[in-house]
């Protein structure tokens, strides 16, 4: 099977130079097994190397290369171009999102509303949290609460993909609340409450209407339509006094109360404060 | 804290909705069904049946409460597709303020008109 000559059409905006976006044709040749990051790598290799983007693993792991492709956000490193038909490959940035330049969004207000849901396992033991001596206690159907919300890969296709993110600024949207309930359905958690008191308020899931799009194009099968929900179930009945949380696991205690040999000791912090 | 609390009233008003619809469409539309049970055979609406109702402390209750529920889950929808055009601090408050009033001033006169039917019926020879 040999290569298809395809046309990459992308969209290239650079805020304070251009007047407004504009679309290029590139044409390439597609051999089989292309990816659309291959494409773009090639487009800058050939035609346009001035062209940006964001993208690093190629492998659909590390989240960088969301982009609009052929109408419906997706990973640019995970999608090959015969899976698109046609010989047109449209590519734009994330709707939704600021351009930084050409196909690099602006994902700040995204990581902000993150950061502002506590996206950590919070916890009173926080001795424990910085010099861990040992695992916590968590079942694994305890696991499976919580386990596809923890493979988002924070791409923002979800939020591209949002009608409700689109008009509704202060919305924090599928992937801030979805990463709420990974760790508010975890555990070993206790932080249900601080997360509460931003997820009551007009950035939490009450905006939502169910339209379930953010499901639909996650690349990592994350279903965050249903974290949503969850999260207004949880908070909903917290509200009524129907919410009961147990306390958070306890670290797993030794065998007959001793201590059990051979565990490895923490890794050494690579982070320091300040 | 506001949302939340908002969200939950028009759940709460939703299921309201659901079950006092669904005893007003038992009695209005389906009353041949019911009359196999023994609930006789009066039009629902005939004159004589609308007064009945209207002199019937439980109707008049349940209108009430259809009246108050349906307006909240509306006026909070219609809320929220306001709130989609993405106004800015001064409108949302102008539309908050709007929709309460509104929706008062409509309860009021709604639950008025209820309480006054049974002395305007009787009036009215019924």
């Amino acid at each position: 099977m040999g290569s298809q000559s395809v046309t990459f059409r992308v969209r290239r905006y650079e805020p304070g130079t251009d007047s407004e976006p504009r679309w290029e044709d590139h044409r390439i040749a597609a051999a089989p097994g292309m990816t659309v990051l291959d494409g773009l790598w090639l487009v800058k290799e050939h035609d346009a190397p001035s062209l940006a983007w964001r993208s690093s693993c190629r492998m659909g792991i590390c989240g960088s290369c969301g982009m609009h492709i052929n109408g419906r956000p997706r990973l640019a490193c995970n999608t090959q171009v015969s899976e698109l038909g046609g010989d047109i490959v449209s590519v734009a940035p994330l709707p939704n999102f600021a351009i930084v330049k050409d196909l690099v969004p602006d994902l700040a207000p995204m990581f902000e509303a993150h950061r502002g849901l506590a996206p950590y396992l919070v916890r009173e033991d926080t001795a424990e949290q910085e010099a861990p001596t040992r695992e916590y206690r968590q079942t694994p159907h305890e696991l499976e609460r919580y386990l596809q919300f923890s493979y988002c890969i924070k791409c923002g296709c979800c939020m591209a993909a949002c009608p409700t993110v689109a008009t509704d600024p202060q919305y924090a949207g599928p992937m801030p609340l979805g990463q709420a309930q990974r760790y508010d359905g975890d555990s070993r958690d206790a932080g249900f409450g601080r997360r509460r008191a931003v997820l009551s308020g007009g950035s939490g899931p009450w905006r939502c209407h169910f339209a379930g799009e953010c499901s639909q194009v996650c690349p990592k099968g994350v279903d965050p339509a249903k974290a949503i929900q969850l999260l207004k179930h949880d908070l909903v009945f917290d509200l009524l006094r129907l919410h009961r949380r147990a306390p958070a696991a306890p670290v797993a205690e030794a065998p007959h109360g001793a201590p059990r040999e051979g565990i490895p000791a923490a890794p050494a912090r690579t982070v320091t404060d300040g | 804290m506001r949302d939340r609390t908002l969200w939950t009233w028009h759940v709460g008003a939703g299921l309201v909705i659901l079950v006092l619809l669904g005893l007003h469409m038992a009695i209005m539309h389906l009353d041949a069904t019911l009359g196999l049970f023994g609930t006789g055979d009066v039009e629902p609406v005939d004159w004589e049946s609308v007064v009945s109702r209207m002199q019937d402390l439980f109707f008049t209750v349940t209108y009430v409460l259809l009246l108050g529920a349906a307006l909240y889950h509306g006026g909070y929808g219609l809320r929220n597709i306001l709130l989609e055009l993405n106004p800015g601090p001064g409108l949302r408050r102008a539309i908050d303020v709007g929709l309460s009033v509104g929706g008062l001033a409509l309860f009021a006169f709604g639950t008025w008109a209820a309480l006054a039917a049974p002395g305007a019926a009787t009036a009215a020879g019924g």
